[in-house]
């Protein structure tokens, strides 16, 4: 049936989809439209599924602070239901027409002329749309006869809700398996699962399902590699539903009274493709390419929200608001024009924001083709810093800045401002673990690093940080602030980010990085020109963590610099190979092969996801002639290398070592806790340590881990070089300090996607601990529990309303004398070291 | 190296400190005979009593400074060290002062408390020192909860097979398994009794029921299995019989590794409960000491 013909459809009713409709009516409004011009579709039964998902009572966080909300609906940080509720009001209130249960299944035709087709097999004319569907994508389905019947869900809100059925949990990820498990409690379940192992859950859950499916007193069976092949009406006992497996034993039936399917989601991006809208490449996190009006490439379809790389809601509904205005022919300013007017207030030359910003992109070759939305997130992510002569110069812009930004009474102009610097001030200093990236604007920036005596001077539209960017290493040269300087520093994320929604601009950054890596290793004396010729006929290769790279004996005539991850050579075969050495991001291997002996000597396993830098034999030796005198130190450091590996060949069982370091991560981490267990007598200091000066929480869990050589390491952070926790953090909350600790900040909004990311299971939601009394008042009065965590703390109210946040080790950035755990070990046995030590350590223990 | 221990924390430093400090004492102690007025009112033996007194309680501090996480400075391996060695010191110290006059008093009391508190610690350095690494090779890189799973696992393996077994070769390792005893009190932790009892069969009460026997080490019930093999009359139990028992043999195994675990690190947690409290009540007495003597001077 067809529905009828708008202006404008908006899929989706999220916070920007809500958003987006709530403006379009206030316009009908203004315009005294008797028929609404829009029509809000929504495929859930209620608005904002996927804030309807959050756990219950969840705190809402209203990230980022410094963005104002511009929406016809409101939104404040409060409790789920209380956000979801006042939608549902301002839904009301504003007589939004919005149709639910209409989930769009396709959109077809041009601009001015859109048809949509929903589920029920209704469909509906439109002139633009506006998809503000979220990256939740939907649940992927059974996809087998009988699948629509009400007993089969594809989540399951309250598992207290059912008592006595016997159910089929389908899939073998994490959240099939906490719904099972939940289930269990009161129903008897079976889990089907299709491989024959949970190989995709967590180490936690893993646990937790395999004790469960031990457990003669629970009812919760599995069956591997099985598959569900048909659903029917039963007949008889034992629930409505009659399900057919198949497991490789062949096919059973049997009754049930519920199906719970948990296969993942089917992310929006098929969906999108469909309708001829392009991404820039194959990454699963690119954002399409869209306007600045948020059109894509498909005139009259526009994109907002977390589809359009809006991460939190305040974004999402600001998007909302702006995009029905320009399909509404207003072209008003978007709701972050204040943010970049501050950060270009304290330039030398003024001109309106906009100009500002075209000349910024056009400046800088690498930015030319960046979509205009990335662009401005990019800036108003960026600090902007403009350096002045010391002195006069310097006072006056510092002053007419501090009078500029006192007078704004919110303060978020003082967050957003630009950055005034001296001339010759250090932007980043040779060792630091800082991972923003420098794009020099105007004036220059010197370079300089301890190896040599000339400063590198970069010029507009040169940048620098591109090797603690991709590779997370600390930095390796200091930077100054030159002459007449401005320059953009933009966080790693918002970099990676751009990366990946821009191929040119990965691609420029990706040869630099090659270019200085190569001068830097081989040819410090030779032009970066040179070097990106050179670098442009280089390979990048990659490795998952466990894959081998060369094997000791085959023939080889290349050397590999690790550009990030880490590699393992051990000699001796795959029966009895000995570790020669653990090589790092930064670090090189394979030279023999390309100084006159073709053959590897080592074998090279990756320790964890790995890129190497691949350089043949002829490349080579002009990158050595390159460098002139450079030879003779290569040579004397491959010498010593073989003699090296030569001594510590003669070590036993290197593949444990190897295989327990990948397990355990310890090839990526920079910093993690070891404890000897030779001298550990379990005291549980360290642990209370941690509790202690962290808020009553631990963020070590002693007992847990694996041991190696009677070395154990502890569930606690390991401060990776390119930490995982990092990648899908909405508030970009977590962050690596300049000395190097990764650490969660206070604009956690609890949303657990760092716990999921972590593969080492060391972040926790917790809630805040409630204060005890004093220690002088434990140990004379027996007040209070005492020092560490108690296990069963009771969470004041205010901390619930708060919500759980996560926590994970900080390294004690706080403390002048350091981590505490290893502060409080009275024998000495808990340490913290790097990987390459731990490396060394094993080894040394099993001689 | 990236592990120090107690003793040699920064190359024996408190060693020396301890040695200075002893030398120092001994030669004050002969500078009093030499003065022929040995006692403990003579300065020397005020200056002697003095160093103890406040060394012990700066021994006893070692108990706040433990928990003051956040405090800074030396790590608690520097204050270990440095309380086991002074703590040595301290002993010589309060001897030279007390030597010539012990007595059954408070004063004496004193020392007699301080003696304990030392030998303890002694005791407990000793532990310190052998107990962890007497654990790790114990528990060789598995963890005590891995371990109860496993025992958990095998005690489900064990259940099933005896269900298909003979009724009495059934009850008797289904409670073999139920009546297997770990931890327990004090005392059961630190000798790693085992109290394990189960039914036996070949000990029939007065109406033919099998009455409970001694199962420690879980020795009668595998020998009862295994005596069990030749006799079985189908071939079906004879085979189950033949997979039950390596499977009580890994329980018992299993088991013998969590009880000595147990045993381990109750020594490392017991003998503080005879040092910190005797070291509270040793301050108690001291202040009692140094009120008395300049009561009744
Ligand atoms: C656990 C968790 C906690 C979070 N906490 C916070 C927080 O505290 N603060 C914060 O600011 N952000 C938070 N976020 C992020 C926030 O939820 C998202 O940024 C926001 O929901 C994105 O809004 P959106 O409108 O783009 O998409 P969504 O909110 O995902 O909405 C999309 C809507 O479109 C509907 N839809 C999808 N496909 C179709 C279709 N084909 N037809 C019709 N309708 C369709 C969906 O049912 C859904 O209702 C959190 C995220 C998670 C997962
Ligand atoms: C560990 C610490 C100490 C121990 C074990 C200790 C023990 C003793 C003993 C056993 C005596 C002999 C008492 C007697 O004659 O019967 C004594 C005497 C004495 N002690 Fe201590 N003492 C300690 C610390 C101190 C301190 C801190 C002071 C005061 C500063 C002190 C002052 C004295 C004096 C003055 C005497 C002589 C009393 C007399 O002659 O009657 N002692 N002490
Ligand atoms: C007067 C003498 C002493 C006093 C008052 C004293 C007191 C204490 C106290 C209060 C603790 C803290 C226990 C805890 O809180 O967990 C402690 C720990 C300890 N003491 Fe002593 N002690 C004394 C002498 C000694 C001596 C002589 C030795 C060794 C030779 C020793 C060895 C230890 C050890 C090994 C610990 C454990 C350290 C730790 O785990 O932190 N003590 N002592
Ligand atoms: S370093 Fe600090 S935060 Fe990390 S585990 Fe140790 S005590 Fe806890
Ligand atoms: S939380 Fe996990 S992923 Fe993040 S740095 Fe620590 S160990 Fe690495």
């Amino acid at each position: 049936m067809e529905i009828g013909h708008f202006r404008t459809v908006i899929v989706g009713a999220g916070p920007a989809g809500l958003s987006a409709a709530a403006r379009a009516a206030a316009i009908d409004a203004d315009n005294r439209t008797t028929a609404p011009s829009y029509v809000l579709l929504e495929g859930f039964a209620l608005p904002a599924k996927t804030i309807q998902r959050y756990q219950k009572g969840k705190h809402v966080m209203a990230e980022p602070g410094y963005l104002a909300l511009r929406s016809d609906f409101g939104f404040a940080a409060g409790r789920r239901e209380v956000v979801l509720e006042g939608w549902v009001k301002d839904l009301e209130q504003r007589k939004v027409n919005v149709r639910f249960s209409s989930e769009v299944m396709t959109i077809s035709g041009s601009s001015g002329r859109f048809t949509l087709g929903l589920s029920s097999g209704d469909s509906l004319s439109a002139e633009a749309v506006v998809l503000a569907i979220g990256l939740g994508g939907n649940p992927r389905r059974l996809n087998v006869p009988g699948e629509d019947r009400p007993q089969v869900q594809y989540q399951l809100d309250d598992p207290g809700a059912y008592r006595d059925e016997s159910i089929l949990v389908v899939g073998a990820g994490d959240a099939a398996i906490e719904n099972a498990l939940a289930l269990a409690g009161h129903n008897a379940v079976t889990i089907i699962n299709r491989g024959a192992e949970f190989s995709r859950a967590k180490d936690g859950n893993l646990r937790d399902v395999l004790a469960a499916l031990n457990d003669p007193k629970r009812r919760v069976q599995c069956l591997y590699q099985a598959r569900i092949k048909s659903v029917a009406a039963a007949t008889g006992e034992g629930g409505p539903l009659e399900v057919t497996v198949e497991t490789a034993g062949g096919e059973s039936r049997g009754n049930y009274h519920r199906i719970i399917a948990r296969l993942g989601a089917e992310p929006p991006r098929k969906f999108l493709e469909s309708m001829g809208i392009r991404f820039p490449n194959e990454r699963t996190d690119s954002v399409p390419e869209l306007s600045a009006q948020y059109e894509s490439n498909v005139p009259g379809i526009y994109i907002v929200g977390s589809l359009a790389g809006a991460s939190l809601i305040k974004q999402g509904m600001n998007q909302g608001y702006d995009v029905i205005e320009f399909i509404n022919g207003r072209n008003i300013d978007p709701a972050d024009h204040p943010l970049l007017a501050c950060r270009f207030q304290g330039l030398p030359f003024q001109r309106p924001v906009e100009e500002s910003l075209q000349r910024l992109k056009t400046v800088v070759p690498m930015f030319t083709g960046i979509n205009a939305l990335v662009f401005r997130e990019l800036i108003i992510e960026s600090d902007v810093v403009v350096a002045y002569p010391a002195g006069a110069a310097y006072d006056q812009a510092k002053r007419k800045l501090t009078e500029l930004t006192a007078a704004d009474p919110s303060g978020r102009a003082a967050e957003r401002a630009t950055r005034v610097v001296r001339e010759g001030d250090v932007i980043y200093e040779a060792g630091d673990f800082s991972t923003s990236f420098l794009t020099i604007v105007h004036g220059e920036v010197r370079l300089e690093s301890p190896e040599s005596a000339v400063p590198t001077v970069l010029e507009r539209g040169d940048f620098c940080g591109e090797l603690s960017l991709l590779s997370g290493r600390p930095r390796l040269d200091r930077a100054i602030a030159g002459r007449g300087c401005v320059l953009v520093e933009t966080p790693r994320r918002i970099m990676l980010k751009l990366m990946n929604s821009n191929e040119e601009v990965r691609k420029e950054i990706d040869l630099m990085f090659l270019a200085r890596e190569l001068q830097r290793q081989f040819a410090p004396r030779a032009s970066v020109g040179r070097m990106k010729e050179i670098a442009a006929r280089l390979t990048l290769r990659r490795y998952k963590a466990g894959e081998r790279i060369v094997t000791e004996g085959e023939a080889g005539a290349s050397l590999f610099v690790v550009r990030s991850g880490g590699a393992a050579l051990f000699r001796g075969g795959n029966g009895a190979a000995t570790l020669v050495s653990h090589v790092q991001a930064g670090q090189r291997f394979g030279e023999t092969a390309v100084m006159g002996d073709p053959v590897r000597r080592e074998t090279a396993d990756a320790v964890v996801a790995t890129e190497l830098i691949e350089i043949g034999s002829s490349d080579f030796l002009q990158l050595v002639e390159l460098g002139g005198s450079q030879v003779k130190n290569l040579q004397q450091r491959v010498s010593e290398q073989v003699r090296e590996s030569a001594r510590m060949g003669v070590l036993p069982d290197a593949g444990s070592v190897l295989a327990f370091m990948m397990r355990e991560g310890l090839g990526e981490a920079t910093n993690v806790l070891v404890i000897d267990e030779t001298r550990c007598t379990g005291c549980d200091n360290c642990e209370r340590a941690c509790a202690e000066t962290h808020g009553g929480v631990s963020r070590l869990d002693r007992r847990a881990g694996a041991s190696f050589a009677q070395v154990h390491i502890p569930v606690a952070c390991r401060h990776c070089e390119s930490p995982h926790c990092m990648k899908d953090c909405p508030p970009n909350a977590i962050r690596r300090a300049e000395s190097g600790e990764v650490f969660i900040d206070e604009s956690c909004i609890g949303c657990g996607n760092c716990q999921l990311n972590c593969p080492y299971g060391v972040i926790k939601m917790a809630y805040e601990a409630p204060r005890k009394p004093s220690l002088l008042s434990w140990l004379a009065l027996g007040r209070g529990p005492g020092p560490g965590e108690q296990k069963d703390y009771r969470p004041s109210a205010a901390a619930k309303a708060i919500g759980a946040k996560a926590k994970k080790c900080d390294a004690c950035i706080g403390l002048p004398s350091g981590p505490a755990c290893v502060q409080a070990c009275p024998t000495g046995a808990a340490q913290r070291i790097g990987p390459a030590e731990f490396a060394a350590l094993a080894t040394e223990r099993q001689q | 190296m990236i592990f120090t221990g107690i003793l040699s924390y920064r190359g024996y430093r408190y060693l020396w400190w301890s040695l200075g400090l002893s030398t120092f004492a001994v030669l004050l102690f002969a500078s009093q005979y030499a003065s022929d007025t040995a006692r403990g009112n003579t300065w020397q033996g005020y200056t002697l009593g003095s160093i103890a007194g406040t060394g012990v309680l700066w021994l006893g501090y070692l108990g706040v400074r433990k928990r003051r996480y956040a405090a800074g400075g030396a790590p608690m391996l520097g204050w270990s060290s440095a309380h086991v060695y002074l703590g040595l010191a301290v002993f010589l110290v309060a001897t030279l002062h007390s030597v010539a006059h012990l007595s059954f008093t408070i004063h004496g009391m004193t020392y007699l408390l301080l003696t304990v508190v030392i030998i303890s610690g002694i005791v407990g350095v000793y532990l310190y020192l052998t107990c962890p690494r007497a654990t790790a090779d114990n528990r060789q890189g598995v963890s005590r909860a891995q371990l109860f799973a496993e025992l958990l696992d095998l005690d489900r393996r064990a259940r099933e097979l005896a269900r298909r077994c003979d009724p009495r070769v059934a009850a008797a390792v289904r409670s073999a398994v139920e009546r297997t005893v770990i931890g327990g009190g004090a005392l059961a932790q630190l000798t790693g009794a085992d109290r394990s009892l189960f039914l036996d069969p070949d000990r029939p009460g007065p109406a033919g029921e099998p009455t409970l026997a001694s199962n420690a080490e879980q020795r009668a019930i595998t020998e009862f299995v295994s005596s069990r093999i030749p006799r079985g009359d189908k071939r079906a139990e004879v085979a189950t019989l033949q997979q039950l028992l390596p499977i009580l043999f890994r329980r018992q195994a299993v088991l013998r590794r969590i009880r000595r675990d147990i045993q381990l690190q109750s020594f490392l947690e017991f003998w503080l409960y005879v040092h910190v409290p005797l070291s509270v009540g040793l301050i108690a007495a001291l202040l009692t000491h140094v009120v008395s003597v300049f009561l009744y001077w």
